[in-house]
């Protein structure tokens, strides 16, 4: 072989390794993702060898899982629309202004997304409970208001809300941050107020990030337990949500229930995100 | 037309203080200074998009300096341009004077003739997403002068542009001042635009405003 081969050959072999050079990075990269994948497939088929359509049929037919089915999606669905309607402004402000206090308010909006959920329901029955200079909040709210809260549906709401209220505000002030604040100012520059600004400019660019927040915070309602069975209990046909229903269930021994309700959740979790997705944020891709 | 009267503007470490200079009602002066200067910061003072520490703002004879921005009655033209992504270009045009509340017949007038006027009558009923240079440039010079201010800035408005647009935007924004009268306060780095468009040109230097004889037409050096 002729000097001049051998180096057309080594230049061959040089270019060959250069393309390939890609194939270990996406088998580790690919690896290391499946395996969350995987397990989260893995339990959800566990889940569905586990159980059987009788089972599930007889689960969903029961009188008292259908209460919490309809429960959850009115209370998931009011928490869901609070959500939004807080954490758009409240996104809007920690996105554009620098003002004292930010900081923590910043923190603040964090607490219900760090805090263990049992504390949370915790201190929302010590909020409502605690005895000021006489003054009662929920003996407010039962006995003048007419509108308990406590171990009924609206603390349900207010459980869920607490929580997904965060989570949409983390989703509006990321929204906000990627939209162009020039545009705002330059509408301002052409006559609007700041409040013109954030309505005609600001709003309509974030629709996406409002349908994300949303469907954040209603997922995020959805699978909320801890707060729920402390601050409105489990009482059946009355503060029983889907999630309540699977622990209620377990404790009476019915697995086959509490499965069934299971898959019912992620059947309706996963027919939410995805419809939402398809519909508004365009996150199909 | 355009006066400031020791003007100090602070913005984190850095600052411009005691800037004094004035351009007179009709005139194209071109601002001109190193990068981090303060340019974009003095634009942002005149038409109140950023506080002024102290000193005085006039604006045809009148004391803005405290007045908010949808006041001032002053088109800018920002240097990333900030189109509204969800408007269409006629929307646009359109924006300030239905703010304004002028009527739909004069509305329509309105933006017909800048659309004429800027060459882009086929782009109305496009949104802004596909839309050249040239062409985003002339949308946002149209949505900047539709209320017909009286003071219009711009924040390098042709740096973006290849040479055969910058030409293009470049005579258009002289035919524009030219017509409309408006008093123009434009920022550019280079030297051969301000020599095309500048009635007079002003520098930053040292954190001052100084005016300086406008460069030769055949020079090519930034300042």
């Amino acid at each position: 072989m002729t000097e001049h081969a051998l180096n057309r050959t080594s230049e061959v072999k040089a270019h060959r390794t250069r393309r390939r050079s890609d194939v270990p990075f996406f088998l580790v990269m690919s690896g290391i993702s499946s395996c969350f994948i995987l397990l989260i497939v893995l339990l959800l088929a566990a889940d569905l060898m586990f159980t059987s359509l009788e089972d599930f049929r007889a689960a969903v037919m029961k009188p008292e899982i259908q209460a919490a089915f309809k429960l959850t999606i009115i209370s998931c669905t009011v928490a869901a629309l609070l959500s939004i309607w807080v954490a758009t402004p409240l996104g809007y402000l920690l996105a554009r202004y620098r003002f004292p206090g930010r900081l923590l308010i910043d923190t603040i909006v964090d607490i219900p997304i760090v805090l263990p959920p049992l504390v949370l329901g915790l201190s929302l029955l010590i909020l409502f409970h605690l005895p000021i200079g006489g003054w009662e909040l929920e003996a407010w709210l039962r006995d003048d208001v007419g509108f308990p809260v406590t171990y009924r549906w609206p603390a349900v709401i207010l459980a869920q809300f607490s929580v997904s209220c965060a989570f949409a505000v983390r989703t509006m002030r990321v929204t906000f941050d990627q939209i162009n604040p020039r545009a705002e100012d330059v509408a301002r520059t052409l006559g609007c107020s700041r409040g013109q600004a954030f309505l005609k400019i600001a709003l309509p660019q974030s629709w996406r990030g409002m349908i994300a927040a949303t469907t954040i915070a209603w997922a995020r309602a959805l699978g909320e337990f801890g707060p729920i069975l402390v601050f409105a209990g489990a009482t059946r046909m009355r503060t029983e949500v889907l999630s309540t229903t699977v622990f209620l269930e377990l404790s009476i021994g019915q697995l086959n229930a509490a499965v069934a309700v299971s898959l019912l959740m992620v059947v309706m979790a996963v027919i939410v995100l995805v419809l939402l997705r398809v519909l508004g944020t365009g996150l199909t891709s | 037309m355009i006066e400031f009267k020791q003007v100090c503007i602070r913005a984190g470490d850095f600052h411009l203080d005691k800037i004094s200079f004035d351009v007179g009602s009709g005139q194209y002066a071109v601002l001109m200074g190193r990068t981090g200067r303060g340019k974009t910061t003095i634009l942002e003072s005149l038409c109140g998009l950023r506080r002024v520490q102290s000193g005085k703002i006039m604006v045809r004879g009148m004391d803005v300096t405290h007045w908010p921005p949808a006041d001032r009655e002053i088109g800018y033209v920002p240097q990333d341009l900030a189109l509204f992504p969800t408007f269409t270009v006629a929307e646009h045009l359109q924006f300030a004077l239905k703010l304004r509340r002028f009527h739909k017949t004069q509305i329509k007038h309105r933006v017909e003739e800048l659309a004429e006027m800027l060459g882009i009558t086929h782009l109305l009923q496009r949104h802004i997403d596909g839309l050249s240079g040239g062409e985003s440039q002339r949308v946002a010079l149209g949505r900047a002068l539709s209320f017909r201010p009286t003071v219009l800035l711009l924040d390098e408005p042709l740096s973006a542009l290849d040479a055969e647009t910058r030409e293009e935007i470049q005579a258009l924004l002289r035919t524009l001042t030219d017509t409309t009268g408006v008093t123009t306060l434009h920022i550019t780095h280079n030297a051969a635009e301000a020599a095309a468009l500048a009635d007079r040109c002003f520098h930053i230097r040292d954190g001052q405003v100084i005016e300086e004889p406008k460069p030769a037409a055949d020079e090519r050096s930034s300042a």
